[in-house]
């Protein structure tokens, strides 16, 4: 994975955020929080509405004022030193805030404009092409589905030649193929050395793109770890064990290695993973006396982690 | 200074303006042509001024100001506001672009956008009456100065408006009362005593005085006040205007 490669060579990250806080009126937003992420990782950001990860990103970004802490990006206090900190940051809000009498290409032209960078007239074509907006280039924005916005935000992010792209919720409403096709095209920025900073309400998201999710919760992190690795920790397998007779009661056994009786289904046991191999929980249910009618097996998704972590807290 | 960024903003802006042309330049045209028609052919023959100005001439400046003012004040003011109200404010805060490239962008485009219109009124005065301007260079610089300050104050009005009601209250509730009232269509010693006092503290009545002696040579008050005041007022908006963006008020939380 990319993250472990730049971690072995100590690479500086990309984005240092230390000890940063922002409270608005009186709610806290933001509490005293640090993270680092690498360049060219692919990062998730998770929490619930409100929990604080558009004003993370706003403070990155600059679109917020940071009331404690520190943030650098590229090397760049974002304070200081803003407007380097900018220039190597492409944004895409939550929100659809275009203008809704401008065109695809206007809207696209402009945004390179603000970041200082003379037109690209190659990069626009090839930006436009690639979010399947060629044909829409001389459209109203507001003549555009909610997809086609979607994609026009990212274009316009993708103006700039980011070194570091934000992502605030994507894909929300947008259908599944088209889903789909942004993910492609995140991991095709990713293999270029584009690194992403997603926040998603989508978890299946988080899981099928990010090399390592943060989950936030009023403000805090309440983790910071690989997907992989919080999947494989965090994520317990259970079998579902459908028999042939129904089991009123079940030996000790069969307790002792995690079986329990799902109370609604007498003719179905479940396993939960306790690390014993699954030959010898076969074998003590074969020597139970039980038959085996089918068995398939679940596993918790990052989803059900979330849920669990955040629930928890 | 991010140049191309500067550049980028005041051509959208004026873009803005070019697309809604007709309604944006041919509107305040037709209206000129209805107060000539009305105040200028019309009434204007009965009506004798002391300093011996046709009446159709002496309109004019007023008329350049009713035009130039709320252009200019409405453009930057609905500019930032759109920009708050849609959200897209986060493009712009989130590029390297400062608080002065921001605020520069939109009051050249408005001053300019106030200035087209002034001009398209002179022309349209230009073919119905014979007009000719006496300090040509001051008057330019002062119209540039007028809304230039007025673009400004469109910002602050932008800025503050978290409405559309509140958008819209400076100018129907102070501009237009406040530049009728200016001296528009009378001469102020037409009026009685005491409101030529009152339309002393009249600000519009400074900058419409200042206009009219660039155009005739003849002036109420000393056109040194005048531009004195309308500097002091410009640079009361620079100041304001400063301090709203430097502080990123109702846009940068």
């Amino acid at each position: 994975m990319l993250y472990c490669r730049y971690m072995e060579h100590h690479t500086s990250p990309i984005i240092d955020i230390r000890g940063v806080s922002k409270t608005y009126t009186e709610t806290r937003a933001v509490r005293d929080l640090s993270l680092q992420i690498f360049p060219g990782e692919f990062f998730a950001l998770l929490g619930h509405n409100g929990a604080g990860k558009t004003t993370l990103i706003g403070m990155i970004t600059g679109s917020v004022r940071i009331d404690r802490g520190t943030i650098h990006v590229c090397g760049h206090d974002v304070v200081r030193e803003s407007f380097d900190a900018r220039r190597c940051i492409g944004v895409v809000p939550q929100e659809m805030p275009l203008e809704p009498f401008i065109t695809v290409e206007r809207a696209l032209r402009y945004q390179r404009g603000f970041f200082g960078r003379r037109q690209d007239n190659e990069l626009m074509e090839q930006t436009l092409r690639t979010l399947s907006l060629w044909e829409k280039r001389h459209a109203q924005i507001r003549m555009l589905s909610g997809g086609m916005k979607r994609r026009v935000l990212i274009g316009m992010a993708l103006m700039n030649e980011p070194r570091v792209l934000f992502l605030d919720e994507p894909t929300a409403g947008v259908d599944v193929t088209l889903r789909r096709e942004l993910w492609d095209l995140l991991r095709a920025l990713q293999r270029n050395g584009t690194t992403i900073i997603l926040t998603t309400h989508y978890l299946e998201e988080a899981e099928m793109l990010s090399e390592r999710v943060g989950i936030i919760k009023n403000g805090s992190l309440l983790l910071v770890e690989r997907t992989d690795e919080l999947l494989r920790r965090f994520g317990q397998r259970q079998w579902r064990i459908v028999t042939r007779d129904e089991c009123t009661e079940l030996p000790d056994t069969l307790t002792a290695l995690g079986i329990t009786r799902d109370t609604e289904h007498p003719h179905i046991l479940l396993h939960t993973d306790t690390g014993a191999p699954l030959s010898v929980v076969l074998d003590a249910l074969r020597n139970a006396g039980i038959t085996i009618h089918d068995i398939d097996h679940t596993t918790q998704s990052l989803e059900d982690i979330f849920i669990t972590l955040t629930e928890n807290e | 200074m991010n140049r191309i960024g500067l550049t980028t903003l005041i051509l959208k802006e004026l873009r803005r303006t070019v697309d809604v042309i007709l309604q944006s330049v041919l509107t305040p045209v037709i209206t000129t042509v209805l107060y000539f028609i009305v105040f200028g052919a019309a009434l204007g023959s009965h009506i004798s001024l002391r300093d011996g100005i046709p009446y159709a001439q002496f309109i004019v400046p007023g008329l350049m100001m009713m035009a130039i003012i709320p252009n200019a004040l409405g453009a930057s003011a609905s500019g930032i506001y759109f920009q708050k109200y849609t959200g897209a404010i986060v493009f712009l805060l989130t590029s390297p672009m400062g608080a002065f490239e921001i605020a520069t962008g939109y009051v050249v485009a408005a001053a300019i956008r106030g200035l087209i219109i002034g001009g398209a009124v002179f022309g349209t005065a230009a073919l119905v009456t014979d007009i000719t301007l006496a300090h040509p260079l001051l008057a330019i610089m002062l119209l540039t100065c007028i809304a230039t300050t007025f673009a400004l104050m469109g910002l602050i009005v932008g800025l503050w408006a978290d409405d559309f009601e509140r958008l819209t209250l400076i100018p129907m509730i102070i501009l237009t009362p406040a530049t009728f009232l200016g001296g528009v269509f009378y001469s102020i010693d037409m009026l009685p005593s005491l409101w030529q006092h009152l339309t002393q503290l009249n600000p519009f009545y400074y900058m419409i005085d200042a206009l009219r002696w660039c155009f005739f040579d003849i002036s109420h008050t000393d056109p040194r006040i005048s531009l004195a005041f309308i500097g002091v007022l410009c640079i009361l908006s620079v100041a304001i205007v400063g301090i709203l963006f430097r502080t990123g008020y109702r846009i940068k939380p």
